[in-house]
């Protein structure tokens, strides 16, 4: 078990930047989750931890050891692969063992390892058959076999679900989260889908260009999102973004558009306040956005046109026109709405977000 | 298979394809008969009544008798074993690790290096053997085996290079990544993971680098003098066909002979050579 440092962490490819300055600590028996879109520099960070790619200057830890000049195979680390990577010429058995092989350990414990760890993934019938003989779903528990009976310090994925079906995804998913509470193995999971990054992760770390946009648990990034970036990659369907300018009037701060004129709570009037008369960003999400009942106060809604009904069957999206903005609304499935009709939505004043146009930021 | 009517699959796909297997094959057949053919029948003029060049109608062994019994055709088959077998063991060692080297290593010129590797593969035979005989004089090795088993490596470490080269670039490079994680170093990994994992390659690399030495001429006609150092190809040529006189039984026999053990060896890794030509590596 380990806690992993990282401390001022670069990595350029030539003339290319992929990973800024990043600083992050995993906490023993952590499980963190790098999410981010392609090209973040998600898994370049989870292979400088692996020993698999050079570190251009910053320092990793694992446990009280600078690890950044020990080769792979010294870092105690196990590691997971998108294309699961078991050696296509020996079984099973032999694909989990080999690591123990390489280490020195006598047959006996070998086995006991194995079957052990073939016992946890339910693997335990095709000990003896090739990876190739495997469904996508049993290679992938053969990985995270391999991964287990090390009993490495630290667990590192790299996407090992994204080549799977969307409904073995789901399954795995909640396996890999029994699996590590059982285990209490600090990991590290890199993964460019979000709903893996919010149901897995302790804490998620958002990377965006190389750079950390915000680190914290699932929720504290559903709702409290620092950057404009982490707002719209967290959250399906993703934020609704519309440009308001800010104004005063009525003893209170106004948002307003062509489509939109809502007055914030005071809370956040104070915050706005020093935008009056500038343009910000505002966010809402979809679920945060309902048809309106005659109790709900003028200032609180807007009218909106139907588009598209999107009948999910838990839930209805409508994908509305605001104006001249297009917005997702997330209601109840009783809500009987057609193409081309015109309702009014409510919205929570406390569940506004709003982003400073220029630099992204939250306000 | 190409689909439609019938005489389109004729037209495009039975007819083309019956050219081709009996162009290939007639030689091999001419071959064979020849093998068989009694002198009398052989010398006989095409304008002779019983005249039938496609077929004998009183098969003989005396060419082979007289191939095995009044020539060296055995040493020269020992010979050509022995050197190709030499050769190919040499020029595959380097070649694995050549190969290795030039797909997986990081290393300032390796773009290069590949590059020239394959460039010398380019030199033609005819024009390297001159600089060679002069090598060969000079370290007093001209009419033995090794002036060959250490020239044709010049040709087939280069082949056998480029072949695995291709190989080992189309094995996922996350699974040596994942045997250096589980302990094995650099070393281990290549010869646990990598080699077993390109043994087609390398069968396919085996396979061409015995043939190609197998067959060679050049370098065998001029490096080797006496009669029992030839190798076949050199042996049969030179003694079977004296001034202009061609013993086309004999000599017939001895491409048979000679062409057996290739044969044999393809049929057995054929499935093998096909998987490492076609590069396929499954998960």
């Amino acid at each position: 078990m380990a806690r992993v440092l990282i401390r001022g962490l670069n990595k350029k490819f030539g003339e290319v930047h992929v990973v800024k300055d990043v600083n992050l600590e995993i906490r023993d028996k952590e499980f963190l989750v790098i999410v981010g879109p392609s090209g973040c520099g998600k898994t370049t960070t989870l292979r400088m931890v692996a020993g698999l790619e050079s570190i251009t200057s910053g320092q990793i830890l694992i446990g009280d050891t600078v690890v950044n000049e020990l080769p792979p195979m010294d870092r105690d680390i196990a590691m997971v692969f998108q294309n699961y990577a078991l050696y296509p010429h020996m079984s099973v058995y032999d694909n989990m063992a080999f690591g123990l092989k390489m280490r020195r350990f006598k047959q006996v414990e070998i086995s006991q390892r194995v079957q052990a760890a073939a016992e946890i993934l339910g693997i335990g019938d095709y000990l003896k058959r090739k990876p190739r003989q495997l469904s996508g779903g049993q290679r992938q528990r053969v990985a995270l076999g391999r991964a287990i009976v090390r009993h490495p310090r630290v667990f590192l994925f790299d996407e090992p679900l994204s080549n799977l079906d969307a409904k073995l995804r789901v399954q795995m998913r909640v396996e890999l989260k029994k699996i590590h509470d059982r285990l209490g193995t600090t990991a590290i999971y890199v993964t460019h889908d979000q709903v893996e990054a919010m149901t897995l992760g302790d804490r998620v770390v958002v990377m965006r260009d190389g750079v950390v946009q915000q680190v914290g648990e699932p929720l504290e990034l559903y709702n409290e999102p620092t950057t404009r970036f982490v707002a719209s990659f967290i959250g399906s369907p993703s934020m609704n973004f519309a440009t308001v300018k800010v104004t005063e009037a009525d003893g209170g701060v106004w948002v307003i558009n062509e489509g939109i004129r809502i007055m914030v709570s005071a809370e956040m009037g104070v915050r706005l306040r020093r935008y009056v008369g500038e343009q910000v960003a505002l966010g809402i999400r979809p679920e945060d956005l309902r048809l309106a009942s005659s109790d709900d106060p003028a200032e609180l809604g807007f009218d909106a046109v139907v588009e598209v009904v999107e009948k999910l069957g838990s839930e209805i999206l409508l994908d509305v026109k605001v104006g001249s903005a297009m917005m997702v609304a997330a209601v109840e499935p009783t809500v009987r709405a057609q193409v081309r009709d015109r309702l009014r939505l409510a919205v929570n004043p406390e569940r506004l977000h709003f982003f400073d146009s220029r630099s992204e930021a939250a306000i | 298979m190409i689909e439609g009517a019938t005489w389109k699959r004729w037209v495009f796909f039975y007819v083309p394809l019956t050219v081709f297997v009996v162009s290939l094959l007639f030689p091999f057949y001419w071959m064979l008969v020849t093998t068989f053919r009694p002198d009398s029948e052989l010398y006989r003029p095409w304008s002779a009544p019983n005249y039938a060049p496609l077929w004998t109608t009183h098969p003989t062994l005396d060419h082979i008798k007289y191939l095995l019994g009044e020539t060296l055709f055995g040493t020269w088959m020992l010979n050509t074993l022995l050197i190709s077998v030499a050769a190919t063991a040499i020029s595959l060692f380097c070649g694995l690790l050549a190969g290795y080297a030039l797909s997986r290593l990081k290393f300032p010129l390796a773009g290069g290096l590949g590059a020239g590797i394959f460039i010398t593969y380019l030199v033609p035979q005819t024009l390297l053997f001159i600089p060679l005989a002069d090598i060969i004089r000079n370290y007093h090795l001209g009419d033995t085996p090794w002036a060959l088993i250490l020239t044709y490596p010049t040709f087939l470490i280069p082949f056998c290079t480029w072949l695995l080269m291709g190989y080992f670039k189309a094995i996922p490079r996350e699974l040596e990544e994942c045997a250096r994680i589980d302990g094995a170093t650099r070393w281990k990994a290549m010869l646990y993971i990598i080699f077993p994992i390109a043994v087609p390659g390398i069968l396919s690399a085996g396979i061409f680098a015995f043939t190609l030495s197998w067959n060679e001429f050049i370098y065998a006609l001029v490096f080797l003098s006496s009669p029992e150092e030839k190798t076949v190809p050199v042996g049969v040529t030179s003694e079977l066909i004296r001034g202009d006189v061609f013993f086309w039984g004999p000599l017939m026999a001895g491409a048979l002979l000679g062409s057996i053990p290739v044969a044999i060896i393809y049929s057995f890794f054929v499935e093998y050579y096909v998987a490492g030509l076609t590069g396929s590596v499954k998960g």
